[in-house]
């Protein structure tokens, strides 16, 4: 797949403003690197048609193998295949991936520093239905202490396309956050995502506060700007894709920037984005933070948007922490 | 010009020797395991691995090697110095802060190590996925994987024996070392993995069983691993933990600990050297 092929696949199917979620575009990504590049291969452990992997078990049957639901095996066999010249994305939700094979993720895949992409689904409370035995809100904290590993969360379909064809140039173990739920597209189809850079979606040389999200809470981030625009409050929104490594730069600019920092993740608030931007300003200490995440439990079962209000993660409560930040 | 069993006996003879040198000077490490598998070593070592270019340890033709009892360490580093790939005197230097030897083998640190391993279970899982990318990419090397009996009490080694089996990997020959013996004790008392043999015939494996300290028997189990087509094989080697010491032998409390400088003096007397 030519780069062009894949710009007119993104610009065709991810229209701005259209609802698509980012395991779909993972699964989209897969068959074109699946075309481009012989030497990826995918594993899933009986979750393929969830995570979106078996559209590329169906292209290239060859290059696929269920694992079965034996996710730490299926980690340990991914560095097998990676430390023999493969490029394996092995796949499950994000609470198996991160959490059942942790330990298989750190001692196979993070410390010989094996060419896997660790790609999960179902990250956070957005998993909705199922309850809180499936909504991971940890995955972040314990990817991003692992050394070795690079944690990326993008924030919708166009972001997730090209974190994938990315992940597959770079010879590194990644940790990639993918959602269950649709969510609206935020960017153009000629969007270019760099590893370790924060994306500034809105600011001027006035901004009262910056908001800092990540995943689908970058949209959230987005509506809440506009909630704040109408009280006369200017905030920068900013994008982070990439967890670690963490923009320091971006975040020390924006902390001398503006007032107070506000990050927004669909996780716990210890150990994720909220945890990685404190860490940068901790030892700046310019700037107020707030943190909107899941305040330190666990999640229940609900509609994602009845969850998203009941642990105050809206955009609304993204709107209002800005302003208590700013008092 | 294959080696004769002699040969053999005498670099296992050497290999012991430099196994408990290595942890005496470590004061620290595992030396029951490390002695009960350098027979088996030795073999896979100086007559079974092919293609192993000790100038270049990433030759991608090579046969691979991913020792899942990574504690066994000390018996791996013995059989890679005295094939070459670093000098016999980087051993004393084991576990030291400036040495590549690490306490259980890293990829990154030491040439001639095909995977990092150490937490049991995993090394069987990385050995299967390496006989899956030969599959993939057409290419004949083979991977072999030691496994204690203890290990075989982790969840993981069964998944990846059923991967394995499910996935036809005739080219991937785990030996599984039985030595009856844990830290904790006995295996059968710890938490019994018997009838082991059964359960992976039951788990499609072809099984072999053999004494692990008898080269002729190592000779034709890896031989009729070698020539079965569309299963993996096992072979179920039954050993002696501390073989070759008698201080050692068959005492599970020797599985982890270092001799003092008194048993070591001892031990070198019995191994008809000098310390």
């Amino acid at each position: 797949m030519t780069s062009s092929k894949t710009a007119e696949y993104i610009k065709n199917n991810y229209i701005i403003g259209s609802e698509i979620a980012t395991r779909v575009a993972y699964g989209d990504a897969l068959c074109h690197l699946g075309e481009a590049n012989p030497k990826v291969v995918v594993l899933d452990a009986d979750l393929s048609a969830a995570t979106q992997t078996n559209k590329f078990a169906k292209a290239f049957p060859d290059r696929f193998f269920d694992c079965g639901i034996a996710e730490g095996n299926m980690m340990s066999v991914s560095s097998g295949l990676a430390l023999s010249g493969l490029i394996p994305f092995a796949s499950t939700f994000a609470m198996f991936g991160a959490g059942r094979a942790y330990e298989q993720v750190r001692n196979s895949i993070a410390y010989p520093r094996a060419n896997v992409k660790v790609a999960v689904t179902h990250s956070g409370i957005s998993v909705g239905e199922d309850g809180a035995s499936h909504q991971c809100i940890e995955d972040i904290a314990l990817m991003r202490a692992m050394p070795n590993m690079t944690v990326v969360c993008p924030s919708d379909a166009v972001e997730a396309y090209n974190i994938i064809l990315a992940a597959a140039e770079v010879d590194a173990p990644w940790y990639i956050r993918l959602g269950r739920s649709a969510v609206p597209v935020i960017h153009s189809s000629d969007y270019q995502f760099k590893l370790g850079k924060g994306e500034v979606l809105k600011s001027s040389s006035n901004d009262d506060v910056t908001i800092i999200a990540t995943g689908l809470m970058v949209d959230k981030a987005l509506k809440a700007y506009d909630i704040l625009q109408k009280q006369g409050i200017t905030a920068r929104v900013v994008n982070m894709a990439t967890i670690k490594p963490i923009d320091s730069e971006l975040i020390l600019k924006c902390a001398r920037e503006t007032k107070a920092i506000v990050t927004a993740e669909e996780h716990n608030i210890i150990g994720g984005l909220g945890s990685a931007v404190s860490e940068v300003m901790a030892t700046s200490g310019v700037a107020k933070l707030g943190m909107i995440g899941m305040p330190d439990c666990f999640g229940r079962s609900g509609s994602p948007a009845e969850l998203f209000k009941l642990y105050k993660m809206t955009e609304n409560d993204i709107a209002d922490k800005a302003i208590d930040v700013l008092k | 010009m294959p080696n004769s069993n002699t040969n053999l006996s005498q670099i296992s003879a050497k290999a012991r020797r430099l196994i408990v040198d290595m942890v005496y000077h470590a004061k620290s490490g595992h030396p029951g395991g490390s002695l009960g598998i350098a027979d088996i070593m030795t073999y896979l070592y100086f007559e079974e691995l092919q293609n192993l270019d000790v100038n270049n340890p990433k030759s991608p033709m090579r046969d691979r090697f991913v020792l899942s009892k990574g504690h066994c360490a000390p018996a791996l580093y013995a059989a890679l110095a005295l094939k070459g790939f670093f000098p016999i005197e980087d051993l004393p230097r084991l576990r030291k802060i400036d040495s590549h030897l690490q306490g259980h083998p890293c990829i990154e640190h030491t040439p001639g190590v095909d995977a990092s391993t150490g937490s049991l279970g995993q090394g069987i899982s990385i050995a299967a996925g390496m006989a899956k990318a030969a599959k993939v990419q057409g290419s004949d090397y083979r991977v072999y994987s030691v496994l204690g009996d203890g290990e075989c009490q982790e969840g993981q080694v069964w998944e990846a024996f059923m991967f394995a089996a499910h996935y036809k990997l005739d080219n991937l020959c785990a030996v599984i070392d039985i030595n009856g013996l844990q830290i904790d004790g006995e295996v059968a008392n710890v938490m019994g993995v018997e009838p082991i043999a059964s359960k992976l015939a039951a788990f499609n494996w072809n099984v072999i069983q053999i004494d692990g300290h008898n080269y002729d028997e190592i000779k034709n189990a890896f031989n009729t691993a070698r020539a079965c087509i569309g299963k993996p094989s096992v072979i179920i080697a039954k050993t002696i933990k501390g073989k070759g010491v008698k201080m050692f032998e068959n005492k599970a409390e020797w599985h982890g600990k270092a001799p003092n400088d008194e048993q070591y003096s001892e031990i070198i007397k019995s191994l008809g050297g000098e310390a």
